[in-house]
């Protein structure tokens, strides 16, 4: 029984880490920032996933670390791309030329930054 | 309002310190009793995002509901993102666009941008009150309705039931 756990967990660990590829991957091919941050949130968010899941399999006794560890990587993750693209957004990095819509406006929005750090 | 902040608290404390220790003695559990009260107490009137939840379960099995969803949402993301990068020719329409929401708490948007950024080819760039600014990988349609419909709809009926 042990030993199957321990196949199975194998197959999910190289599974997370052709995800992690996949996401590196996408860093080197996307045009633009956004869309990098797309691949690299996503791909790293499962590939991370699967990987501790298939140690959990392994190592059964390390269960509670594990799952705190998915915990935080599911609250911090999109939270850490969120912001690196509205910051990116604000500084007016341009997207790729392949773009069909922008509706965020830039010119009210930089200027509502400007005011709130001329406020605080 | 605030006891229901300082439990909310002190529960996700003592979780956490359960699962860090992995052992169940007693001398173990009365330490991180003792450590998550004085805690809480303490953050309890400066913390205020737990205001808005609801301890009832109803909002228990939506939340495990939710949570099956979204899981399913994120390995649906990963496939289609990573079809798109194998493909040579990097077949993707990007663009920003404007979307809706109903919810009100804080808690609640939070979770959904959060929620709408690790799923299929989208990510949450702004929110302006009750208008979600979202980066699509390739873009269904401008009209705020529809993109409304596609995007967000999926999410916000499960969450409407948790966060009101």
């Amino acid at each position: 029984m042990g030993n199957i756990l321990e196949i199975i967990g194998a197959v999910l660990v190289l599974l997370g880490s052709v995800f992690l590829f996949l996401g590196a991957l996408g860093l080197v091919r996307m045009p633009d920032l956004y869309n990098r941050i797309q691949a690299g949130t996503k791909a790293s968010t499962l590939g991370a996933f699967l990987t501790l899941f298939g140690l959990l399999l392994i190592i059964p006794e390390w269960w509670g670390k594990l799952v705190l560890l998915m915990t935080f990587i599911l609250i911090t993750n999109p939270v850490s791309s969120h912001v690196l693209a509205r910051a990116a957004h604000y500084i007016k990095i341009p997207l790729t030329d392949k773009t069909v819509a922008d509706l965020l406006n830039k010119e009210e929005t930089t200027y509502k930054v400007n005011e709130e750090i001329k406020n605080e | 309002m605030k006891i229901k902040n300082i439990t909310a608290i002190f529960l996700i404390l003592l979780s956490i310190w359960i699962l860090l220790n992995n052992q169940f003695q007693i001398e173990v559990m009365i330490i991180g009793v003792i450590l998550s009260f004085v805690i809480s107490i303490i953050m309890g009137s400066r913390i205020t995002v737990f205001n808005e939840l609801k301890f009832s379960l109803g909002s228990v099995f939506y939340t495990i509901w939710y949570l099956f969803v979204f899981l399913a949402e994120l390995v649906k993301s990963n496939l289609d993102v990573a079809r798109r990068v194998l493909t040579p020719s990097l077949p993707i329409n990007p663009g920003i666009i404007k979307t809706k929401t109903v919810l009100k708490s804080k808690m609640g948007r939070m979770i959904l941008a959060n929620s709408i950024t690790l799923t299929p080819g989208t990510l949450t760039v702004d929110i302006e009150d009750d208008i979600l600014y979202i980066h699509c990988i390739d873009v269904c349609c401008e009209d705020i309705d529809k993109a409304t419909a596609a995007i967000v709809d999926k999410f916000e009926k499960i969450l409407v039931k948790i966060y009101g």
